[in-house]
């Protein structure tokens, strides 16, 4: 049979799902959106399914059709709740699962992500992972009110400024990352000893300062969370552009991609290869998906009319960073088998309209890929490292 | 505003109050009792040496605290904070129990095993920003279904600052004055969606009634931020608001504008004195007296008899504070490494270092002792004629049980403290992690509920409900009936 090991397969959950008027259709629930039951029976249809994880869509400030700056629509999903509680109310309710929330590395403090990650993977057992993404938007950091963010138009991204920009604020979010990751290491595994005889409830030897001093952060720890069930949970970020691929390469065990076809796939794991041997990380796994923006149905023309309609329904054409793919789950399956030869270990389903797509990826395109031998028949394992073939790493601080 | 970390209960000892009858003799139709569960942590309190103790971190301890405090019909459980680990001597600090998970993230799992428990985390307002915590207990409050509560602390130290961009610049005089801007800014976001904006017409394509929704702007000392809000508005309006904290600046805060107060007054006499001066403030403010809730900590020990009781305090006193842990609770007050001295003999005849207290970081009990120099002498005097030992006396003078006795007298005596205006209820500070709420929940509980003090189902569905408060009005003017700094 195949000669490739099998797909890893995670859908990402934001609203009624990425069409900006997906939740005006007839099996949308756009009354449940701020609700944890509408949460709990995404995740419970994805766990059916046996996908590797979800990710949960975050942001610091109104959702937007503006690239930079805020819309004043009042026609589309607007108002989120916090990736990471979301992700840890359905924690509990799920059993095999991965848990990706998002979190903006630009205007929050590492500490509290860090322990916030952790304590999500003890509530799920070791089922969680962080997606790590900056923001350059002018009106989210003045909600914190501590930075300004030069004004650039979308168009001057490639600008020397737009790229100084991008590399302050992702250059940032690698010293975040390193912050949150040494914090993980913080303690050793067995420094809780409860030592009754000597009255000692830790080994404080087995605790350690992380004493990070970065050019926009300086963070002492220890963690107050101990060290969490998977050691390391999986780090994630979206690299749709060049400039985030040394982010991807050096900081992440997964890295989110946006290709439109084979060669850009061939390419960008290309890229990505060799931002991480930049980094000196070659040998360490990093897992790069395919991200796809998703309409599926038994009938392709059906796939594409019902893109369409919620097109005539936004008032424009619907395009996404990443591939818009419309048609049948087994033309999908084609498509993902072919990008997989491309280097791809596993992709990313952003379902253009949730109520819909979701199952059509859980109860078409999942069986279409067993059927090719290409994905799992039941959960192999109970962390999400184990789904994803990532070894619970060595602490760092441990004496060899 | 108190300091960072809430969860040493301190009290002393009491005498066995006078039960109140089923029916209050003065005709006064009888205080219902508010009731709730802190989970035992970071402090000498916790016994984690008990072969009954538990985990403190994995999950499956807080889901079963959470499930006793709602079978037992509790309003809510509470968590404390820290966000440094506390060192004595330079060194990490062993002796009690190390570690806790992030607060927002259990009390959201928590919200998934429970139906109706309110879901209080203490969150300190100088190491967040008001976005991200508005967001946060926004939607914690979506989340639990209108659950969420926030008790509001401050700390200004910088060695829990070196955890943090802001660093530990906040001079002290200024927590207070951040704090009461971190709040009324917090407030203005939970009010800046009004309720009514979620339209989510499908026929017309009217997601959000306003495009504006959430809109706000806030100027002040602390924070010059402005916007838009983007969690719309909770089942509950705003998380309820708790403040911890006893000094005049705390009380007036409290009485300004908190919900409900977490205070450490669990004796009779203490908690009348409290009780009055509070609730007295509260009409200056413009509130009527049980807009404000007076919720002591308070911890219990239960037995078959009186003297079994007794015995088991005295022995889980003996499991708090051990000789190391005596001697290093001693340094706090001496400022001096008293490491050679036997807790098993007397006390130090060297005075206590006056300057600057360096031995101890990251420990709320350290600002307890405002005269080290006088607290010394007289626990000398103490000790002297008592004839008792280093490890006796911090064992006399740092507090004992709440409440000491069988299930029908600590039932008597909670409610004759609530009946008699020393209390509206308490936080219960169980010593043990987690079944430590148990025994009180199947033998205490059913004796209030007999009485008719205390719920036997739930009546309503929100923490407000649970606590008799009303939902707050979102088009009050923002920050209306706040604290201004």
């Amino acid at each position: 049979m195949s000669a490739q090991p099998p797909l890893h397969l995670a859908v990402a959950l934001d609203g009624a799902g990425w069409h900006p008027a997906a939740w005006r259709e007839p099996d949308a629930r756009p009354h449940d959106l701020f609700t944890a039951r509408y949460w709990a029976d995404l995740v419970a249809e994805a766990e059916r399914g046996r996908l590797d994880f979800v990710t949960f869509e975050d942001s610091l400030g109104p959702q937007s059709s503006h690239p930079i700056e805020p819309d004043a629509r009042t026609d589309q999903v607007r108002g989120r709740l916090d990736a990471v509680l979301v992700a840890a109310r359905v924690a509990p309710l799920t059993r095999h699962i991965g848990l990706i929330p998002t979190v903006v590395a630009t205007h929050t403090e590492p500490f509290h992500i860090s322990k916030a990650i952790a304590t999500l993977d003890y509530v799920s057992a070791g089922r969680a992972g962080v997606r790590v993404q900056v923001s350059a938007r002018q009106n989210e950091a003045a909600h914190f009110g501590r930075r300004t963010v030069p004004r650039l138009r979308f168009d001057e991204r490639d600008t020397p400024e737009g790229r100084e920009l991008s590399a302050e604020l992702l250059g940032e979010a690698a010293d975040h990352i390193e912050v949150v990751r040494r914090l993980w290491d913080s303690w050793e595994d067995d420094a809780e000893i409860r030592d009754v005889a000597t009255g000692r409830f830790v080994d404080r030897d087995k605790l350690h300062y992380i004493d990070f001093e970065g050019r926009h952060f300086s963070v002492k720890g220890p963690s107050i969370t101990p060290r969490p069930p998977q050691g390391q949970p999986v780090v994630s970020a979206l690299a749709h552009g060049s400039a985030s691929f040394p982010l991807v390469g050096g900081s992440a065990d997964i890295g989110f991609v946006t290709p439109h076809d084979t060669d850009q796939a061939r390419a960008v794991v290309a890229d990505i290869r060799a931002a991480q041997a930049v980094a000196g990380r070659e040998e360490e796994p990093l897992h790069i998906f395919g991200d796809l923006v998703v309409f599926l149905d038994e009938d392709p023309a059906a796939a594409g009319a019902r893109k369409e309609r919620l097109d005539r329904l936004a008032g424009y054409v619907y395009t996404s960073d990443a591939e818009v793919f419309t048609g049948s789950a087994g033309q999908l399956a084609d498509l993902l088998l072919e990008w997989r030869r491309a280097g791809l270990s596993g992709f990313r389903l952003r379902p253009g309209a949730i109520g819909h797509d979701l199952e059509q990826i859980t109860r078409h395109l999942v069986p279409e890929l067993q059927r090719r031998d290409a994905f799992r028949h039941a959960y192999e394992a109970d962390t999400l490292r184990g789904l994803l073939g990532l070894a619970r790493p060595a602490n760092r601080y441990a004496a060899a | 505003m108190s300091k960072q970390s809430t969860s040493e209960p301190t009290s002393g000892k009491q005498s066995t109050s006078t039960p109140v009858p089923g029916k209050a003799a003065s005709g006064k139709p009888l205080k219902q009792i508010h009731l709730a569960a802190h989970f035992p942590g970071v402090n000498n309190t916790t016994v984690w040496s008990d072969p009954r103790a538990g985990s403190h971190i994995e999950f499956s301890s807080f889901a079963h605290f959470a499930r006793t405090a709602e079978r037992a019909k509790f309003d809510f459980l509470f968590l404390a904070e820290g966000l440094r680990l506390r060192e004595q001597g330079g060194l990490i600090y062993d002796l009690d129990v190390v570690g806790r998970p992030d607060t927002f993230t259990v009390l959201s799992a928590l919200a998934a095993v429970t139906e109706h428990l309110g879901l209080t985390g203490t969150i300190n307002s100088t190491f967040n920003e008001p976005y991200e915590v508005a967001r946060q207990f926004a939607a914690l409050d979506h989340l639990s279904a209108g659950r969420a509560a926030w008790n509001v602390v401050t700390s200004w130290d910088a060695f829990t600052g070196e955890n943090f961009r802001r660093g530990g610049f906040l001079p002290q005089e200024q927590r207070y004055s951040r704090a009461k801007e971190f709040l009324s800014t917090a407030t203005e976001l939970f009010d800046s969606w009004h309720g009514g904006e979620l339209v989510a017409d499908q026929d017309s394509g009217i997601f959000v009634k306003d495009a504006r929704a959430g809109a706000f702007a806030h100027q002040g000392q602390h924070f010059d931020i402005a916007g838009q809000f983007n969690v719309p508005r909770s089942p509950q309006g705003r998380p309820v608001i708790f403040q911890a904290g006893d000094s005049e600046e705390g009380r007036e805060f409290a009485a300004s504008g908190a919900d409900a107060i977490f205070s450490r007054h669990s004796t009779m006499e203490a908690g009348l004195e409290f009780y009055a001066d509070v609730k007295g403030r509260l009409a200056r403010h413009g509130r009527a007296r049980d807009q404000l809730l007076i919720l002591p900590a308070a911890t219990f020990v239960l037995g078959d008899t009186e003297a079994e009781a007794q015995e088991r305090a005295h022995e889980i006193r003996r499991q708090q504070v051990s000789g190391r842990t005596a001697i290093k609770y001693l340094e706090h007050i001496w400022n001096r490494d008293l490491s050679g001295y036997d807790p098993d003999g007397p006390l130090p005849d060297v005075d206590p270092d006056p300057g600057e207290n360096t031995i101890a970081r990251g420990r709320a009990s350290v600002r307890r002792f405002r005269d080290p120099l006088v607290v010394a002498r007289q626990w000398r005097e103490r000790a002297a004629a008592e004839n008792l030992s280093i490890r006796e006396l911090v064992i006399e003078t740092t507090g004992g049980q709440s409440f000491i006795g069988t299930p029908a007298t600590v039932a008597e005596t909670i409610n004759s403290f609530v009946q008699a205006d020393a209390a509206d209820g308490f936080i219960l500070v169980p010593h043990i992690t987690p079944g430590g709420l148990d025994e009180f929940a199947d033998t205490v509980v059913p004796l209030l509920q007999e009485r008719g003090v205390f719920r036997d189902e739930y009546t309503g569905t929100t923490l407000r409900d649970h606590l008799g408060l009303s939902h707050p009005d979102a088009h009050a003017e923002p920050g209306a009936g706040r604290a201004a700094s």
